[in-house]
C-alpha cells in the first residue's frame, strides 16, 4: 500500500486529469518529462543550489520549549516561515520556474488567493528573468492590496478574474484559460497539489524537501529520523505534502492534517473540505471538494485566505479517506487564539493559515514522550492587518 | 452562398435568460431550420468557456437551473421537435446526478447524445463507455490544432456520431476569425479522412466564419454568439439570427 500517486496519478480513487482537450497537450508535455527532468543531475545542483543560497534552506528545525512544556509533549516546528518571501510556496515556485525553462516556456502564469502563491511566482520570474502573469480573483486584489504592490513591484501583472465568485477558485479557472490560449510558450505554476496529474505529485515533490530536512534534522536533535506526529493545515494542501512525504507510508508517524471550520462547520461559512465535501472534479482533479447537491462548487469561507479553497489535493482526499490521516478542522476564533499564543510563548508571529495547525494542542493530547514536528508554513506579515482587527491591537 | 448539406447547430444555456425559456429555444430554433442543439446544463466553473459563457452559465445557476430541473423541462421535448438534441455540460453535475441515472434519463427524454468537455478520451473509454452505450448515447469528443494524430486516431475509433473540432487554441467565444492556421488545421483534418464526420465549433459568429468553418467539415456550432444575441435582442429574435448565418 502506498500513499503516493501511481504513474496516472491517482492516489486512491482520488486524482487523475479531467481536463478538456485542449489542456491534453501542455499537462501532457508535463507528465512525461517531469519525473526524468527533476532526476537530471544538472536540474537537482541547481534546485538544491537556489533552495541554500536563495530560499535560505534548510530552514532551522526548532524545539519550542515553552510551547512543549504548556502542553506537555515535545513540539518541534519546522521553519517554512523563515524562506525568502516568508513561506513555504517559493520551493515549489523555484522547481516550476526550472521546469518551465527546461521545457523551453518563456511566458510564466500562475493563480493566488491571498496573493501568497502569485508574490513567490512573481519572485523567481524576476530571479529568471521570465514574463509573469498573475490572475488574482478581484475581490482578493481589494483585500490583499500589499501583495497586489508586492508582484507589480517584482515586474509581475496582476490580471482580475472578473468571473464566479471572483476568489481564488476563479482565479484558477481564468489561468487555465489562458493556458487553453496560450499552449506552446506558456507554463502554468499552480500553487498547491491540486489540479490535473501531474501537477499534485510534481508540486508535492518539490515540496518534499521539507519532510527530507526533518528527517535529517530530527536524527540530530534526538537521535531518531521518524517522529510520532507529524502536523500541518491543509489549504489544496501543499506545506501539508512536504511535511509528510517521506512519512507518507510509515505507520509509525501520525499524520495529523489542520482544516479551516472558519465560523464553524457547520455554520455554511467554511473550509473544511474533508468534512463538508463530497467526491467530485474540481480544476482537473477528481477530489473531495465542497458543492451542491446538484454539483455546482461552492465558496468556501475562511479567516485565512490561504485556506479558502473548497477542494483539496487528491494525496489529501486519499489520505482522509484511507485512514491514514487524522483530519481536524479549527474555526477562525481557535486559530487567532493559537497565533497569539505562539507569538507570545515562542516569540513568532505565524501566518493565519499556520495559527491553524497551532491550534492542534487544543484539540488533541499527545504523550508527554511524544515529538509533534509542526510545520511552520507561514509568517504572519501578510496578516497584521487582520490580527489588528481581531485583537484590536 | 452556403453550400447545401452544411450543418448548423446552436448552443445555448439552458435557464438563460429565464430559466423557463429552455423549450421555447429549443422549439423556435427548429422552427427556424437549425439542424442540431446543444442544449448547455450551466456549471459554475466552466474552464473551457470565455466570458459570454460563463456569465450566461452563473445567470441559469442563479435563476435555478439544475439537472433535474432540466430534465423535468425536457420531459415532452419529443413531443414537439425532432432535431437531434445533445446535452452539453460540464462532468461534476453528472457525477453528481450519478453517471448511469445521468444517460438514462437522456434515453428517457429523447436525448441523443453528450459533450463533456472535461471527460477525457481514456477516462470516457475505460470508465463510461458502456454506459453510454447502454442507453443508445453517443459522446461528442473534442480535437483541437494541438491534437497529435496518433491521438486523433484514437478518438475516431472511439466515436460514434460525430467528431467536434475545436478550431483554434482558444476558449469558446474568441472573436479573432479564421486565419491560415486555421485553413491547415481544416485541411490537416480533411486529409486525415475520418471515419466520423467533423463538427467545428469555437469562434464561429456569422456566415463567413460559419461559410469558412464548413469548407471541410459537416458542420459548425455557434455558442457564444448566439447567446450574445439573445442577451441584447431577447427570446422572440431567435429567427433573426439563424436567418444572418444562413
Ligand atoms: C503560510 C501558508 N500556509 C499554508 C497555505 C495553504 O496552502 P497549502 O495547503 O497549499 O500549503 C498558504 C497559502 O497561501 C500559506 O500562505
Amino acid at each position: 500500500m502506498t500513499y503516493h500517486a501511481n504513474e496516472k496519478g491517482y492516489y486512491g480513487e482520488f486524482g487523475g486529469a479531467f481536463i478538456p482537450e485542449m489542456l491534453y497537450p501542455n499537462c501532457e508535455e508535463l507528465r512525461h518529462n517531469y519525473i526524468q527532468i527533476m532526476e537530471e543531475p544538472s536540474f537537482k545542483e541547481e534546485f538544491d543550489q537556489l533552495l541554500k543560497d536563495y530560499v535560505g534552506r534548510p530552514t532551522p528545525l526548532y524545539f519550542a520549549k515553552r510551547l512543549s512544556e504548556k502542553y506537555g509533549t515535545k513540539i518541534y516546528l519546522k521553519r517554512e516561515d523563515l524562506c525568502h518571501t516568508g513561506a513555504h510556496k517559493v520551493n515549489n515556485t523555484i522547481g516550476q520556474i526550472l521546469m518551465a525553462k527546461k521545457l523551453g516556456k518563456n511566458r510564466i502564469i500562475a493563480e493566488t488567493g491571498a496573493g501568497q502563491h502569485g508574490v513567490a511566482t512573481a519572485t523567481v520570474c524576476a530571479l529568471m528573468g521570465i514574463e509573469c502573469i498573475v490572475y488574482m480573483g478581484e475581490v482578493d486584489i481589494a483585500r490583499q492590496a500589499p501583495n497586489v504592490a508586492r508582484m507589480k513591484m517584482l515586474g509581475a501583472q496582476v490580471r482580475p478574474a472578473l468571473s464566479g465568485s471572483r476568489t481564488l477558485k476563479d482565479a484558477t479557472n481564468e489561468a487555465i484559460r489562458d493556458w487553453i490560449n496560450n499552449p506552446v510558450d506558456t507554463h502554468y505554476i499552480i500553487g498547491s497539489v491540486v489540479g490535473p496529474h501531474p501537477y499534485p505529485d510534481m508540486v508535492a515533490r518539490f515540496q518534499s524537501v521539507i519532510s527530507a530536512e526533518i528527517k535529517w534534522q530530527l536524527m540530530e536533535k534526538e537521535g531518531r529520523e521518524n517522529p510520532d506526529y507529524v502536523v500541518a493545515c491543509v489549504g489544496g494542501g501543499s506545506n501539508a505534502a512536504g511535511t509528510y512525504f517521506h512519512y507518507l507510508d510509515n505507520p509509525d508517524v501520525g499524520i495529523i492534517a489542520v482544516e479551516a471550520a472558519g465560523k464553524g462547520v457547520n455554520s455554511g461559512e467554511s473550509a473544511a473540505t474533508s468534512a463538508l465535501g463530497k467526491i467530485g472534479i474540481i480544476h482537473g482533479s477528481k477530489t473531495l471538494l465542497m458543492q451542491t447537491n446538484d454539483g455546482q462548487i461552492t465558496e468556501p469561507y475562511s479567516i485565512s485566505a490561504g485556506l479558502d479553497y473548497p477542494g483539496v489535493g487528491p494525496m489529501h482526499a486519499h489520505l482522509f479517506k484511507s485512514g491514514r490521516g487524522e483530519f481536524i478542522s479549527v474555526t477562525d476564533d481557535e486559530a487567532m487564539t493559537a497565533g497569539l499564543e505562539m507569538a507570545q510563548l515562542e516569540g513568532i508571529i505565524p501566518a493565519i493559515e499556520t495559527s491553524h495547525a497551532f491550534a492542534i494542542f487544543d484539540h488533541r493530547k499527545f504523550d508527554k514522550d511524544d515529538v509533534v514536528v509542526v510545520n511552520l508554513s507561514g509568517r504572519g506579515d501578510k496578516d497584521l492587518d487582520t490580527y489588528i482587527d481581531y485583537f484590536k491591537l | 452562398m452556403q453550400a447545401e448539406g452544411k450543418l448548423l447547430s446552436i448552443y445555448f444555456t439552458a435557464g438563460y435568460p429565464s430559466l423557463e425559456d429552455t423549450v421555447k429555444i429549443i422549439q423556435d430554433l427548429e422552427k427556424s431550420g437549425i439542424d442540431m442543439i446543444e442544449i448547455g446544463l450551466p456549471f459554475s466553473d466552466p474552464l473551457a468557456d470565455g466570458p459570454t459563457i460563463q456569465e450566461s452559465s452563473t445567470k441559469a445557476i442563479k435563476n435555478g437551473m439544475t439537472s433535474k430541473i432540466l430534465f423535468d423541462q425536457l420531459k415532452d421535448i419529443r413531443e414537439s421537435v425532432s432535431i437531434p438534441l445533445l446535452i452539453m455540460g460540464y462532468f461534476n453535475p453528472m457525477l453528481q446526478y450519478g453517471v448511469e441515472a445521468f444517460c438514462k434519463k437522456c434515453q428517457e427524454t429523447g436525448i441523443d447524445g453528450l459533450i463533456i468537455p472535461d471527460l477525457p478520451v481514456d477516462v470516457y473509454h475505460e470508465q463510461y463507455q458502456q454506459v453510454f452505450e447502454k442507453y443508445g448515447l453517443i459522446n461528442v469528443l473534442l480535437i483541437t490544432p494541438q491534437t497529435s494524430d496518433e491521438r486523433i486516431g484514437f478518438i475516431d475509433r472511439v466515436s460514434k456520431g460525430f467528431i467536434y473540432m475545436v478550431s483554434s487554441a482558444s476558449v469558446t467565444g474568441s472573436g479573432e476569425g479564421f486565419g491560415n492556421a486555421q485553413t491547415q488545421y481544416f485541411e490537416r483534418i480533411d486529409n486525415m479522412k475520418l471515419a466520423n464526420p467533423q463538427i467545428v465549433g469555437f469562434g464561429i459568429k456569422d456566415s463567413e466564419t460559419f461559410d469558412q468553418a464548413t469548407k471541410t467539415s459537416k458542420g459548425a456550432i455557434i455558442g457564444s454568439a448566439f447567446i450574445k444575441h439573445l442577451t441584447k435582442f431577447g427570446v422572440d429574435s431567435i429567427a433573426s439570427f439563424v436567418d444572418s448565418i444562413r
